[in-house]
């Protein structure tokens, strides 16, 4: 598969239908790597012209605001403003909840508007149109999944149900952990904690949430999130049960049944 | 009698009155010590919020059983007052029930159904303080409340299982005196609940029976009065500000963080020189972040007003349940205590003069703020739409921002990010390298 940037794009006077804004986790780190490769799997087989703004693409400036670095978010707001925007770009997709709820909410006031999708709605959208079809008898059929609602796709913005109709794509049985929904419990890495350990307390939060995702009997824990993914796949872990329980995100899930000739 | 009885309800009344109206003022002044925020916009959106959240506690139902229970209390102090208000004019003209001639035979039902709702009322109020003293739910025995919260809790279930047996007992007494056809007392006919226990009464002589009835309709209508004015003292002053507070709530999405105009603009000429030189000069260095109340919002501050202290905040708050000290109903409770202190200082001295404290450090640490995953749970949570994690994050814009105070790993985070574009240290040449491997 090859991956053009939308300088390659723009350099051919074409436009892409849809960005792809990978960042930075999906960039740099190898487990989320595999969720971006999934993702663009995806897309690609479902005919989607897409770009990435590769070494373009900056950090959101997400972790920086909640941290309480407003001089760092706007700096890194503002440059990605104007390289978005002298692309001309309409349609973002990011398989971050991070990336998507900052640049969907908190562009627009800086002067950045576009259309921003998650990919669990994306996915949903290219399963609902048909142009994702899922194998028969795939490699989650009637598995037991568990799925875990990331705070900035379901509580900040209000998105429960496409992750969770992607799921069902799958044929799988999903189980429901007692705090779902609204009532999820956060993996532990939003508001810049991805970045410091914990304060001093009982437990760790992932472990907490690990422990309760464990419990459902599930062998595969779905997330949406690279921030989650990391923090469950160590609640994991902590529970010893890396060997019979995987992370996975729902895009991963996806590109691992595509039906052929998608 | 019947004069000097209407001269003391008069001046009871009155002094209930003047006395809740000036400590209202107070709270209108320490509220309104916030920094100002247009929250006017979508009436439409904000009516619904009303609607919804405070006169439908739409939220309390996320726990259906004990959101009946609240139901019953909220719903009979609401219509309980259209019998307190026939109490204060027979209190004024020196009638007895005034509106019984007006109503005719509805009349009985009327209180009929005002009895069901004072028992429904004993009955909430019974099991939550069951709740809270007997079977110690986790949120009622946090530390959070230690010493006045929590009494403040069991003296208000306790005054209004009061105020309700009143009721019911002067209605009982006042049945009896009907049948006998005593002077003043209006036949009504039975009422629903007490009808059925006037047997209790009726072996007492009608001077008793008078003073019984008179004893409870005076106690019930001060007991009001003076609860009317306990309220702004005390966590329950959310049955009046949950109204406002809903009305004013976010209509945001939760995850969109308040922006910092100055610092966009600041940025927006680092990043644009080109624009800097038809700016006009800049006015004085602005604050960034908060301190102290004044640096918060009204509306932060009407939130801090409207806590009942319920907890379900803190109970669904991921720091708090993995031990650590972060408490979102604290953050509130501290709120609402420092802006307390601002407003006595401000009444003792005039205007505020510096007492050396500040919201941050002397009542919120640095080791709570830095817990905050910024999961929205305890904004979720929240029945009336108090938003905690809006004070936290704008302490935590006070602290890196003008204190430079943050830990040394969030510092290479921000380093990284104006260095190599990324929270992390990789070369920012590196970032689409997963597209060149398989």
């Amino acid at each position: 598969m090859h991956i053009r940037t939308m300088a390659d794009y723009a350099a051919s006077g074409e436009s892409p239908e849809i960005l792809f804004w990978v960042g930075c986790a999906g960039s740099f780190d190898q487990r989320a790597q595999k969720i971006t490769k999934a993702f663009a799997t995806i897309l690609d087989a479902a005919g989607i012209q897409f770009a990435i703004l590769g070494k373009e693409e900056s950090c959101t400036g997400d972790p920086a605001r909640r941290a309480g670095n407003e001089f760092i978010f706007q700096m890194m707001a503002q440059n990605n403003i104007q390289l978005l925007n002298a692309y001309g770009i309409k349609k973002i997709v990011t398989a971050c909840p991070h990336c998507f709820n900052t640049i969907k909410n908190e562009y627009p006031e800086l002067g950045g508007h576009y259309e921003v999708i998650h990919h669990a709605t994306y996915l949903q959208q290219l399963i609902d149109e048909g142009k994702v079809r899922m194998k028969e008898g795939g490699s989650f059929k009637g598995k037991k999944i568990t799925y875990h609602d990331s705070c900035y796709l379901g509580r900040a913005n209000n998105i429960y149900e496409a992750p969770r109709k992607v799921l069902e794509a799958l044929d799988s049985e999903l189980v429901e952990m007692k705090r779902c929904r609204s009532k999820g419990l956060c993996c532990g890495a939003g508001g810049a904690q991805m970045f410091k350990e914990e304060e001093k307390g009982t437990t760790r939060v992932n472990f907490d949430r690990g422990a309760e995702a464990v419990a459902t009997g599930a062998s595969v824990i779905a997330s949406n999130c690279p921030f989650c993914m990391t923090m469950l796949t160590d609640g994991v872990k902590e529970q010893g049960k890396e060997d019979s329980v995987q992370v996975l995100d729902i895009a991963e899930m996806i590109a691992r049944d595509l039906a052929q000739g998608n | 009698m019947n004069i000097v009885q209407e001269l003391l309800f008069v001046i009871a009344l009155g002094a209930g009155i003047y006395l809740f109206t000036g400590k209202a003022r107070q709270i209108w002044r320490n509220i309104s010590l916030g920094r100002d925020v247009a929250l006017n916009d979508e009436p439409g959106k904000r009516f619904r919020n009303l609607l919804l959240l405070a006169f439908g506690q739409k939220k309390m139902f996320r726990n259906p059983l004990v959101a009946v229970l609240h139901f019953f209390v909220y719903a009979g102090f609401l219509i309980i007052n259209i019998e307190i208000l026939e109490i204060v004019l027979d209190g004024i003209f020196g009638k007895h029930r005034l509106f019984a001639p007006v109503i005719g035979s509805l009349y009985g039902v009327l209180i009929g159904c005002f009895e069901l709702l004072a028992v429904t009322v004993i009955l909430g109020c019974a099991v939550f303080l069951i709740r809270r003293n007997i079977l110690k739910l986790k949120r009622f025995v946090s530390k959070d409340l230690e010493g006045w919260p929590r009494s403040d809790a069991n003296y208000i279930l306790i005054t209004e299982i009061v105020l309700m047996l009143l009721f019911l007992t002067m209605n009982t007494a006042d049945q009896v005196l009907q049948s006998r056809g005593v002077e003043h007392y209006t036949v009504t006919g039975s009422f629903w609940v007490t009808g059925q226990f006037t047997f209790l009464l009726s072996g007492l002589s009608d001077g008793t029976l008078i003073a019984i009835e008179r004893a409870c309709w005076w106690l019930h209508i001060l007991g009001i009065l003076a609860f009317l004015n306990y309220l702004p003292y005390s966590k329950h002053l959310h049955i009046v500000l949950a109204f406002p507070n809903a009305y004013f709530s976010d209509l945001r999405p939760k995850g969109k963080m308040e922006n910092m105009p100055a610092v966009q603009h600041e940025v927006a000429m680092m990043l644009q020189p080109e624009l800097a030189a038809n700016a006009p000069a800049d006015a004085a260095m602005p604050k960034f972040g908060a301190k102290d109340i004044t640096d918060l919002t009204w509306k932060n501050l009407l939130d801090a007003y409207s806590c009942t202290e319920c907890g379900r905040c803190t109970a669904a708050c991921p720091a708090n349940i993995t031990g650590k000290l972060l408490s979102p109903r604290k953050i509130m409770m501290d709120t609402r205590d420092r802006a307390e202190e601002v407003g006595l200082n401000i009444k003792k001295n005039g205007s505020f003069q510096d007492d050396g404290k500040a919201l941050l450090r002397d009542y919120i640490s640095e080791e709570e703020l830095r817990a905050c995953t910024s999961c929205n749970a305890c904004v979720e949570e929240c029945p009336v739409s108090i938003n905690p994690l809006h004070i936290i994050l704008q302490l935590r814009r006070h602290l890196v921002m003008e204190e430079s105070s943050a830990p040394q790993e969030w510092n290479m985070m921000f380093s990284n990010i104006e260095n190599n574009m990324a929270p992390w240290k990789f070369s920012p040449d590196d970032r689409d390298r997963w597209a060149t491997e398989s």
